[in-house]
This record gives C-alpha cells, sequence and structure tokens, in this order.
C-alpha cells in the first residue's frame, strides 16, 4: 500500500485539522479525501464514528477510503446468529464487527473496498454519491456495464452485486457508506455468511442474499488501488478540490483525541452481540449415545446477548433432574455464547457424584448445546 | 445557583448522547426563561408531542428498532431518544425539548410515521415550545467565539443554559475543561473552572487545549481490571464526584467461580509450602528450548513440573484422589490429568493435560501450547475443562512467592508456583552461589491427606526438579 509517505501525509492532516486557517475553517475548500492506513476492522469504523461525532461538515465533505482483513461486519439492528457462521468466524478467526449504520451483513477484505461519504443531514444523498463510483469505475474502464439500483445496489452486467450501501443519519451529519468487490475470496464469503443456526426466530433486520462478483473477474487487470484512485479523483473532481488523498492514523490519538475508546467500545461483546434484537432459539437436536438416539428440544429467549428464558427437554431420568435444573438455573443471564456455557457446565460437573458415565452424558449434552451458539 | 440544571446535567451522564450546540436566539430566550423560573415545583408542564422530523430522501415511514429513553425519564434537548431504521439507514433521532418523556407513541419494530408524534414530552408550562424548524445554523463568527468553537476539529459541547453561565461569567469555553459525554462541558466544570480563578495571577493563555477528559465508569461495563481512574482533589474546592455504585448480576464466569469455589469451601485445607532450588533446571530448560522449537513447540518450565507432579503421585497416589460426597470412600484416580490454571480475559479456567503419566515432557509441552492458545482464544472444549485430578498453578507469571491456593472440587490437592528469583544461596562448600530459587505451596484435604504424605511427596518433586537427571531414573 502507500506506506512510504504515511508519515509525511498523516502529519499533515494534523496539521490540517490544528490549524484554523487551513483545511476545514476554509470555505473555499469544498472536500476532503482521506485514507486509512489500517486494515483493522474496529479502527476504521471508529474512524467513522468520530467524524461523525466531531466534524464540522458545514461546508465541507469528506470521503473516507479503508480497507480491512478479513471481518464479517453486520448492520445495526442485524442478529448475527441469523446472519453468519460464527463458528467458522472463530474456526478461521476472522473478525465480527456490528457498525452503527442499518442495513445488511457483508464480508470484507483487502480484495474489498470500503467508502464512506460524510456529508451534513442535508446534504445527504445515496443516489449522487453512487453515481459518483459508476462514473468513477466507467471512466477508469469504459466498457464495464455497471448500473445502480433503486435499492442503491450496484450491479455489474444488470446481475451480479458488486456494491452494497447503508447509512447513518444523526441529529446534524450523515454518512452512507459502501463497498466495492474487487478481488474478494468469494468461497470464504459464502461460507461464512451461510448460517447453521436453526429455530430462531426474531425482528433483527434480515440480510437480502445476493449474487456477487469481484471486478477482478470482468477484468484482471484491475487492482484496489487503482479504483481507489479512480474513485478519488472523481470525488475530487464533483466537489472542485485537489485530487489529493490525505492518510490518516486510526490510531493516533493527537489528529482524532478519543478514537480509542471508540475502537475499544466497537471491540466489546455487549455492543458486538450484545445490541441483538431480542430473539428466541427454538430447536431440537439428536444425540447418539451408545447405541440409542435421544430427542432433545431446546427452547430460549436471549435479550441484550443473554439468555433471559431457558428450557431444555430431555429423556427423563437420562441425567439426574437436578443437575439440568441447575445447568439451566446456571445458563439464565448467562451470555449466549459457547465460552461462558462451556465454562458454566464444567463447572457443574465439579459439584456432582463423580461419575464417568454421568460425565459422558453430561459432556455429550453440553457440546450439543454449544453448538447452538 | 440553579438547582433544576444540576438535576438535568446528572441525567445526561444516563442517556446516550451526541448533538452539536447552536447559538441561536431561540435557544437563549429559552434558557433565560427557564432560569427565571428555576425553583418552581415542576409538576403539571405542558405536553408536547414531539413529531418525527423529515429523514430526507422522501422517507415517509420508518421503523423504531430502540428505544434510548423509557416513559418517566428526564430528557435534555439534543438527548438521543431512540434509533429508527429505515431502508438500510440507522437514524439516531434526539429531542428537541428538555422534559419529561410522558408517552412512546411506538413499541420497538413498529412503523413509525414521518410527521406523527413520536413521543410525548412534558416541559415547563412557562417555556413555551421550541420553534419548529430545525436548529440547525451555520456558527457565526466573531465575538460568538466563546459560544461555539473548534479546536483540533472538536467541537465544544455545552447545554444553551452552561454557555450562558460561561458567557456572565466571560470564560472562554475553549479553556474549560468538559468532564461529561463526549468531552461536554457541565454546569460543575464552569464552576470548578471558576474555583481555579481565584488566586489565579496570569490570564488564560487563548490558546488552551481540550485535555482528554477523566474516563467516566457509566458506559461499557467490559473489563473489570481498567486504569485506575485519577482523581484530582484539589486543595480549596469542594470535591464533585459523580460516581455512584454500580450493582450487576453475576453470570457467566464469575458464577462458575461462585459455584466452584463455595463447594471447596467443605473441604478442609491445610498448606505446605517449600523452596525450590531451579538453577539446574533453568540450564536444562535453555538447552532444550531450541530443539523443541524446531519441532514447533514453546518449552516453558510447566512441563517439568507437570511431569515431576505425575511423578510424585505414582508414589503418593492418595493425592490424586476424590472423596465421595458422604466422606465414605476414597477413588483413586489412574490417570493424571493434571490441571494448569489460566488466566483469559474473561476470567479463570482450568483445563487440563490428559493422560500425563504416559506422556513424555515434550508430548505435555505440545498439548500445553494447545491448550494455551483455545484457552485464549475462548474455545476450550467441555472435554479439556472436565476430569482433571490434581492442579498447578503457577501464579509466578504474574509476580508473588508464597499463596495460598484453594482447591477444586472433586480433587483433594493443588500446588501454586511462584515467581522465579535470583536469590543468594550456600552450596555444599559453604560458598554463596547465584540460586535460581522458586517457591511452591500446597494445599490439601485434610480429610486424607495428613501433613507428612503431603510433605513427602513434595520433597520427591522437588528432587526430581533440583535434579533433572534424576527424573529419567523414573520416567515411564
Amino acid at each position: 500500500m502507500v506506506l512510504q509517505s504515511s508519515l509525511k501525509n498523516c502529519l499533515q492532516l494534523s496539521c490540517v485539522l490544528r490549524t484554523p486557517k487551513a483545511g476545514f475553517r476554509s470555505t473555499t475548500s469544498g472536500g476532503l479525501i482521506i485514507q486509512s492506513v489500517s486494515n483493522d476492522v474496529y479502527q476504521n469504523l471508529a474512524v467513522e464514528d468520530w467524524i461523525h461525532d466531531h466534524m464540522n461538515l458545514e461546508n465541507r465533505q469528506v470521503l473516507f477510503l479503508w480497507r480491512n482483513s478479513p471481518a464479517v461486519v453486520i448492520g445495526r439492528h442485524q442478529n448475527p446468529w441469523q446472519e453468519c457462521n460464527l463458528r467458522l468466524l472463530r474456526q478461521k478467526n476472522i473478525k465480527l464487527a456490528r457498525r452503527r449504520s442499518g442495513g445488511g451483513t457483508v464480508y470484507h477484505d483487502l480484495g474489498n473496498i470500503n467508502l464512506t461519504f460524510f456529508t451534513t443531514r442535508k446534504k445527504y444523498e445515496r443516489m449522487e454519491n453512487l453515481k459518483v463510483v459508476v462514473k468513477a469505475l466507467k471512466a477508469l474502464r469504459p466498457q464495464l456495464d455497471v448500473h445502480v439500483t433503486d435499492r442503491y445496489d450496484i450491479l455489474l452486467g444488470r446481475q451480479y452485486k458488486i456494491s452494497g450501501t447503508a447509512a447513518k443519519l444523526g441529529r446534524t451529519t450523515a454518512y452512507h457508506h459502501c463497498t466495492l468487490l474487487c478481488n474478494a475470496d468469494k468461497f470464504v464469503l459464502s461460507s461464512v455468511l451461510k448460517s447453521p443456526y436453526k429455530g430462531l426466530k426474531s425482528n433483527a433486520t434480515p440480510s437480502v442474499p445476493a449474487s456477487v462478483k469481484n471486478l477482478f473477474e470482468e477484468d484482471p487487470s484491475l487492482t484496489c488501488e487503482m479504483l481507489l484512485d479512480a474513485i478519488a479523483e472523481e470525488y475530487a473532481k464533483q466537489h472542485h478540490i485537489d485530487h489529493h488523498i490525505t492518510l490518516i492514523n486510526p490510531a493516533d490519538e493527537a489528529v482524532l483525541p478519543g478514537i480509542n475508546k471508540k475502537t475499544k467500545e466497537l471491540q466489546t461483546w455487549e455492543w458486538v452481540y450484545g445490541k441483538t434484537p431480542k430473539f428466541s432459539v427454538s430447536t431440537c437436536f439428536n444425540m447418539v449415545y451408545k447405541d440409542s438416539v435421544l430427542d432433545v428440544k431446546v427452547d430460549m429467549d436471549v435479550k441484550h446477548g443473554r439468555i433471559e428464558v431457558c428450557d431444555i427437554d430431555l429423556p427423563e431420568q437420562w441425567l439426574p433432574p437436578a443437575l439440568c435444573s441447575e445447568l439451566v438455573k446456571s445458563l439464565t443471564g448467562s451470555k449466549f455464547c459457547p465460552n461462558e456455557t462451556t465454562t458454566l457446565a464444567t463447572t457443574l460437573l465439579r459439584v456432582c457424584p463423580q461419575d464417568d458415565e454421568l460425565h459422558r452424558r453430561w459432556n455429550l449434552l453440553c457440546e450439543n448445546m454449544i453448538m447452538l451458539m | 445557583v440553579c438547582i433544576h440544571r444540576v438535576r438535568s446535567c446528572s441525567s445526561i451522564h444516563f442517556i446516550k448522547s451526541k448533538y452539536v450546540c447552536v447559538f441561536d436566539k431561540s435557544a437563549l430566550k429559552f434558557s433565560h426563561q427557564r432560569r427565571l423560573f428555576r425553583t418552581s415545583a415542576v409538576s403539571c408542564g405542558q405536553i408536547v408531542q414531539f413529531k418525527l422530523s423529515d429523514i430526507g430522501e422522501g422517507i415517509t415511514e420508518v421503523t423504531v428498532k430502540e428505544w434510548y429513553i423509557k416513559e418517566g425519564d428526564s430528557v435534555s434537548q439534543f438527548d438521543s431518544i431512540c434509533e429508527v431504521q429505515s431502508d438500510k439507514a440507522s437514524v439516531t433521532i434526539t429531542s428537541r425539548y428538555d422534559g419529561i418523556i410522558r408517552k412512546l407513541h411506538y413499541n420497538l419494530d413498529e412503523i413509525a410515521y414521518v410527521g406523527k408524534p413520536l413521543v410525548d414530552i412534558e416541559i415547563d408550562a412557562s417555556k413555551g415550545v421550541a420553534p419548529e424548524e430545525d436548529v440547525v445554523e451555520t456558527p457565526p463568527m466573531s465575538h460568538e467565539e466563546h459560544t461555539h468553537q473548534e479546536i483540533k476539529g472538536h467541537k465544544t459541547l455545552a447545554t444553551p443554559a452552561v454557555r450562558r453561565l460561561a458567557m456572565e461569567n466571560n470564560i472562554k469555553l475553549s479553556e474549560v475543561v468538559g468532564t461529561g459525554k463526549d468531552n461536554r462541558i457541565l454546569k460543575e466544570d464552569i464552576l470548578n473552572y471558576l474555583a481555579k480563578q481565584t488566586g489565579a495571577i496570569l490570564p488564560p493563555s487563548p490558546k488552551a487545549e481540550i485535555i482528554p477528559p477523566l474516563p467516566k465508569s457509566e458506559t461499557v461495563p467490559a473489563a473489570p481490571k481498567d486504569k485506575a481512574r485519577k482523581i484530582p482533589v484539589p486543595v480549596s474546592r469542594p470535591i464533585v464526584f459523580s460516581g455512584k455504585d454500580k450493582t450487576e448480576p453475576i453470570t457467566g464466569f464469575h458464577k462458575a467461580m461462585v459455584k466452584t469455589m463455595s463447594a471447596a469451601l467443605k473441604i478442609p485445607h491445610f498448606g505446605y509450602c517449600d523452596e525450590i532450588d531451579l538453577t539446574q533446571l533453568v540450564q536444562l530448560r535453555e538447552e532444550l528450548k531450541p530443539l523443541a522449537q524446531i519441532r514447533g513447540v514453546k518449552l516453558s518450565f510447566m512441563p517439568f513440573f507437570i511431569k515431576a507432579a505425575s511423578l510424585g503421585l505414582l508414589q503418593y497416589p492418595i493425592l490424586n484422589a476424590s472423596l465421595d460426597e458422604s466422606c465414605q470412600n476414597v477413588t483413586y484416580k489412574a490417570l493424571h490429568n493434571i490441571g494448569v490454571a489460566m488466566d483469559t480475559e474473561q476470567g479463570l479456567i482450568v483445563p487440563n493435560v490428559k493422560n500425563v503419566q504416559v506422556c513424555s515432557v515434550f508430548e505435555i509441552a505440545s498439548e500445553l501450547n494447545r491448550l494455551q492458545s483455545l484457552g485464549s482464544a475462548g474455545q476450550l472444549g467441555t472435554n479439556d475443562l472436565t476430569g482433571g485430578t490434581f492442579t498447578l498453578s503457577n501464579i509466578g507469571t504474574i509476580g508473588g512467592t508464597y499463596a495460598k491456593p484453594v482447591i477444586l472440587p472433586p480433587e483433594v490437592a493443588i500446588g501454586a508456583l511462584g515467581k522465579i528469583q535470583v536469590l543468594p544461596r550456600f552450596n555444599g562448600k559453604g560458598e554463596v552461589f547465584k540460586a535460581q530459587i522458586m517457591n511452591v505451596s500446597w494445599s490439601a484435604d485434610h480429610r486424607i491427606i495428613d501433613g507428612a504424605t503431603m510433605a513427602r511427596f513434595s520433597n520427591l518433586w522437588k528432587s526430581y526438579l533440583e535434579n533433572p537427571a534424576s527424573m529419567l531414573l523414573d520416567l515411564k
């Protein structure tokens, strides 16, 4: 990436932000293009928050360019259990983030670019922004068949989605961000965005699945850098500003005071999972144990990511009822999370009769319960 | 002093809000009127229907996704009321008025209509209703500088009443440290600033920068081991501390610990401590570390401690036993599943290495690596966390010398290892030499273990570690 000049440009930005004369105060300058030097999804989302909360966008609009290492990003009001394969995410060490804008779930990796258009609330206009993107693409490769739909998607060849959109509106400022698939791993994308969890009922915003395609597949000469540059150029033209991209370091407290606190908040369990709208899990599974198959029915209500109500229906006497009710009691109020459930379940084993048979059955039940999370 | 104002200010702490303060005449009139009537009881105020304002792009309906307030809550102007969603856009709706929420017109997930009432707010009868148009305006320049300022791209946030107070006292908002949410300047901050000024010789410098505020406790309850909050206590002014006690239910890891330790209470513990000279072991490990590295395994001291413990348990199997509920029978466990206490982000977990009695030191090290990476990722399975028969806790990696570990039922013994220190000791010839000393603290169940057994086991374990070559004789 453009990391050599990063130091120089980062300093430039801090000067721009500090000096009252340059950049932000000037009424002649109509825009600013910044690019993140970080690939951390939480840091980059924090930059969006920071600009949304702290920058005066009255006379100046901002375009923020960013890319992330593999991550799944869900919308503000979505349910991660409904949207993606959390087990797979954990296995592959793919991060999960919840953004503050609405909309559906997307998969990010370095082959996907993110664009955020910051304006005042009055100047919030998504179609215009997407037209800038399309114009840039067509300027770069005139033969590309790309257009914007009325759902604010960008389609390639009238068929494949290459960009999705979401937006956040505050009291005085707003931002519209969108993705653009250049060369992302479609195989990982489709496998992580498929939820294996059954029996979920919720009012969370569902995602609308779509067939996707990389621009790279259409034209192998295209790279992310070229796309970023083309879009920056078109944006600069539209806003009558210099085609100059200022690099920004999302960990720099001097330039962005308070940014690290925002980054931390986006990483907390309370934000990522705890903000899930209330949902219920009503499912059953089979357990194979020593030549017999057992039916287990589980009903749970989850609010703020925690188990509010829990009911486990097992074949009678397969496990001591006292132990089962202890499990239910322990789980109630705990996070709907495999790690916590494992800890609680294994702790309960310490205080019950030390019987290998019991332990085996218990572990089997708990392993299955954890699969639901 | 405006009592009513202070009440509203403290409510800001609890209501999530982000706003930009704008100076305009109506807002000034608003706060001015409020000050005149500040001492009157706020009971039967006027109920104003706050309507959902235009979202833009011709949108007429939205879905209510989250309420930030409930009926009966106090709100200030610009506090967040709710989050609504429309067609991939999430919108934060903020209050136009100060007052008390009297009615929410929609439940979660219901459709709300632009132009229709969203909430009913009760405001002071005397105040009158603020103008309907949007209050956002281009900030005026020059002499209004103290009401709306930008420093480092940072807007100074303060309610109209706070701004008025600053203006009346000729205070520049840029010089006041805001301690409210989002660096907001609260009335207390103006008062504190005033208090500091009495006795100040030099006038405040015009280019004062905003100092990052003290972190407040009302946000995210995530990390309990947060950085210590420094609360400066100046000499002359009254202490303004707005922290409050926070009560939350015990769940998850803490709940597990409560259960385990409560059960452990039933066990009569006795302790036995000793010091181990690890000088030879330190040298041995240095030699073996690169060999293990080649095989892709990180070799710490724990595999040696664990293997030596297992060798000791072969001689003293009662330490690897379990007492039943009624204390009628003791079961000697065949497998040595040695637990290793692990400190993770969420709390204490104790996975165990299975079958140590038939594992080599290298195999133990490899297994420990696996458990450690799973543990830090929060992905340990039930099998790894159950079936332990004996536990070691290496608290020394964090610090400490002697400890008093608590036995984890259904086990009967546990050892806590302190840190390795370089200390002077006498050798056989009476000379002082540099020794690598580690302390061990054992706890055992006195119902079936006696002091002599514990001491002999410890001595054996110690001898293996002080002279690692002797382990070779008994390795299986």
